[in-house]
């Protein structure tokens, strides 16, 4: 490892000069590497991803199945789950910003395990590769829920390969999780208690429980269905007095807690860029750090409510019922504080700014949505239906993706010393936020009226508000390619970008831009509690770092 | 801000085993067996959903998993379980030796945690066989037609058989849960040649052993595992 400051070029060093080569960069160990390793990676499912969901959208445009046929429209929609959901929102924010971001933020020099940190990306890419190869072989079409007996008995597709390419990402999430724990506990700056850390390091905490202890269920649960296809074992199987509602409840034991995993580490992000561009104290710092860990739990006691039409016993579904419920009350915590900290707050409106106002807006319309979810009556109604979709899209798109994006603006400068355009960043902020509604809020009306999900083909009448549908996906993907076109582009023609552009709290704002490979000079001491922006506007003039180039 | 206050290098960064991202010994270590401990928490939920599976299906169909469960050869069973206990006591003396700073008593008893473990997989191996002769391994060839517990007593006319199809789902958990315990098995004991090759080397001293002692710990749990199996498995309604 280097351990000059100076490069050759005459370059302060960072973790981007640090070393050149295809092997520099395939066996670091440097976290920061390895996120970006990871941005590229996940990057490449989300555009997988969103191809499959274009091509649903245009199918959709017409009430008769006139671009694909069912069996294809079938395996469109699974892979597009698939992909999606394990391929790009659960590693997106905690692989790539959570990987980059907490040792920064704790004043460590890497996460506690940097090999392990290795490792998990090669376990997702050994799974992506899978995936891979299951959509070029013909794909797959058992839902992204593989529910049996139809992922057992009945399909003849890539069902194997699908469910061993999942397996690894789980294990490479697992061990991010893992990573993160340790890192936590035993890596903090001195000084750093548990009760000034960002609660973006909170919101990683409590994904990573969800993550160790969820996502093993979900791998046994998936390795028993390959071994039913694989050697006809009878585990599930209704036909030898298996029960494909136990594969249910396994199956969803992890998948609902899955949902926090994919929009917890987003509230993080909101919590940072509210603070910052409020210019203010979080408000109720302990009531979010309590929120952001009842959310995992009790995301751990509500699996059976995506089970109410399913035949489970009617106790059990008023239990679980109840249960939902209690989810608001933390989520709700948490949406009041954001706000509280706005009020009075010096508000002003950058890019990630915009991206966490639209993250507030449509994760409460996506909560409240959930809501009548939670509600057994309701529920029975609009179950399997378009209103189940556009909820579950406020949440995961209109939440967890625009968290992202925000935080991919508001981290740029630090990930690589380079600004972004802020008027395209705003631009582009604006479009995905319109894109997004006009795609998804049709699909609660059109789910209320009773439009049933996985159908290729509709009734006329749903045509005009599919149409809009599909018009607004259309707007959100050119929302979802203008960043990535100025983000590539400011990495050459972008403004340098000093140490700390939006003078934030927080330490990874107090090293150069880029950061140095192990991320500090000198050995950080805190001495001050977070998001201190009372102190930080008082004095006008800080400490002189210099910025890189 | 008020970063600067560099906390001086410790002379301990000369230690060629302490890792570049620690500040001390103790804090390596800490976290490398705090991160052991996750892992097998990840573990228990990982057979934890196999044992759900199994408690399930115990329950519905308690007489059949009975006749199937007697099936199984106890006397094996019970070997296993005493050789298993007897590597936990191997794995003990051999953290034991390394505190100890005893190379060569380290490297014997991980080999000899090496030989239980084989033996282990050795003698299930040959109730896999077993299974096989009898056509009790689920699939095409399945067949199983033993009675219920207890009914001996009755005439032939009337006694009651269990059902195949529910023996053939006590079978499958029985592959299922015991292959996933063998599968464990045998990265322990790769683990273990691995760690012996390095104790030989005479990489581990008292002053560092933290692999030696993660190891164990994964061994012990895949202990604790078989312990749960072979009561859930072997001794249903064995009391008869």
């Amino acid at each position: 490892m280097a351990t000059a400051v100076v490069s050759d070029s005459g370059e302060r060093e960072t973790y981007l000069n640090a070393g050149y080569g295809l092997k520099s960069w395939l066996l670091t160990v440097d976290h920061k590497r390895i996120a970006l390793l990871y941005l590229m990676s996940i990057t490449f499912f989300f555009f997988i991803g969103g191809f499959f969901a274009l091509l649903i959208r245009l199918e959709l445009l017409t009430p008769a199945g006139e671009l694909v046929q069912s069996d294809t429209y079938n395996k469109l929609f699974t892979m597009h789950g698939q992909v999606m959901v394990f391929f790009f929102l659960i590693p997106a924010v905690p692989a790539v910003l959570g990987n980059f971001l907490i040792p920064l933020m704790i004043g460590a020099k890497d996460l506690a395990f940097p090999r392990i940190n290795l490792l998990s990306w090669y376990l997702y890419i050994i799974g992506g590769t899978l995936m891979i190869y299951t959509i070029l072989n013909g794909g797959v079409d058992t839902g992204w829920t593989f529910y049996t007996p139809l992922s057992t008995e009945f399909l003849k597709t890539n069902v194997i390969s699908a469910i061993v390419g999942i397996f690894f990402a789980g294990f490479s999430s697992i061990l991010t999780g893992l990573n993160f724990i340790v890192t936590i506990h035993r890596m903090r700056a001195p000084g750093m208690t548990w009760n000034r850390l960002p609660l973006f390091v909170w919101a990683h905490y409590a994904t990573s429980i969800i993550q160790v202890l969820g996502t093993p269920v979900v791998a046994i649960t998936l390795v028993l269905v390959a071994l039913e296809r694989l050697f006809h074992l009878g585990i599930f199987n209704p036909m030898l007095g298996g029960d494909p509602l136990l594969f249910q409840h396994l199956f969803w034991f992890y998948s609902h807690p899955a949902v926090y995993i994919m929009i917890l580490p987003g509230m993080g992000i909101v919590s940072e860029i509210v603070c910052c561009f409020s210019r203010k104290r979080i408000f109720g710092y302990k009531a979010m750090t309590l929120a952001v860990v009842g959310i995992a739990v009790i995301g751990f006691l509500v699996w059976a409510h995506h089970m109410f039409v399913a035949g489970i016993s009617v106790y059990a579904a008023l239990i679980f019922s109840l249960l939902s419920y209690f989810v608001a009350v933390p989520s709700a915590i948490k949406v009041f504080n954001w706000t509280a900290t706005m009020y009075k707050g010096s508000i002003t409106y950058q890019t990630p700014m915009l991206y966490a106002f639209g993250f507030i807006g449509l994760f409460t319309i996506g909560g409240l949505t959930g809501l009548f979810l939670a509600c057994l009556g309701m529920d029975v109604h609009v179950h399997d239906t378009y209103f189940i979709i556009a909820h579950f899209h406020y949440i995961m798109v209109g939440g967890m993706v625009m968290a992202y994006l925000g935080g991919m603006h508001f981290w740029w400068p630090k990930i690589t010393g380079r600004m972004y355009p802020e008027g395209w960043g705003k631009l582009a902020a604006l479009i995905v936020f319109i894109g997004f509604n006009l795609t998804f809020f049709p699909q609660f009306i059109l789910g209320y009226l009773g439009m049933p999900r996985r159908y290729h083909a509709y009734p006329a009448e749903f045509q005009i508000l599919n149409v809009l549908s599909t018009a607004g996906a259309t707007i959100l993907a050119v929302g979802y390619l203008l960043p990535m076109v100025y983000f590539v582009w400011s990495m050459r023609y972008g403004k340098p970008a000093p140490p700390n552009p939006w003078n934030a709290a927080g330490l990874e704002w107090q090293t150069q831009s880029p950061p140095p490979t192990f991320n500090f000079d000198e050995q950080p001491v805190v001495t001050w509690e977070a998001y201190n922006y009372d102190e930080i506007d008082e004095i006008p003039e800080k400490e002189e770092v210099p910025v890189a180039h | 801000m008020h970063t600067s206050q560099a906390v001086a290098d410790k002379p301990e960064h000369e230690n060629p085993a302490l890792l570049h991202h620690f500040a001390t010994k103790g804090q390596q270590k800490n976290a490398a067996s705090l991160g052991m401990w996750l892992f097998l928490a990840q573990e228990v939920m990982f057979f934890g959903g196999l044992f759900c599976a199994y408690l399930v299906y115990r329950y519905k169909y308690f007489g059949d998993f009975g006749s199937a469960s007697q099936q199984l050869d106890i006397r094996l069973g019970t070997i296993n379980t005493v050789v298993l206990i007897c590597s936990s006591l191997t794995v003990v003396l051999a953290i034991r030796a390394v505190q100890l700073g005893k190379r060569m008593a380290l490297v014997f008893w991980l080999l000899a945690t090496i030989l239980f473990g084989l033996a282990f997989l050795g003698i299930k191996a040959d109730e896999y066989a077993e299974k096989f002769e009898k056509h009790h391994v689920p699939g095409a060839s399945f067949s199983y037609h033993e009675l219920l517990p207890g009914q001996e007593k009755f005439p032939p006319a009337e006694r009651q058989y269990a059902n195949p199809h529910h023996a053939e789902m006590f079978f499958s958990l029985y592959f299922a849960m015991t292959g996933m315990h063998a599968l464990h098995m045998i990265i322990g004991v790769g683990l273990f040649g691995f760690l012996a090759y390095k104790a030989w080397r005479g990489k581990y001293t008292p002053d560092y052993y933290t692999p030696i002692e993660n190891a164990g710990l994964y061994w012990h749990f895949v202990d604790i595992v078989w312990i749960y199996l072979f009561g859930l498995l072997y001794l249903i309604d064995r009391h008869r």
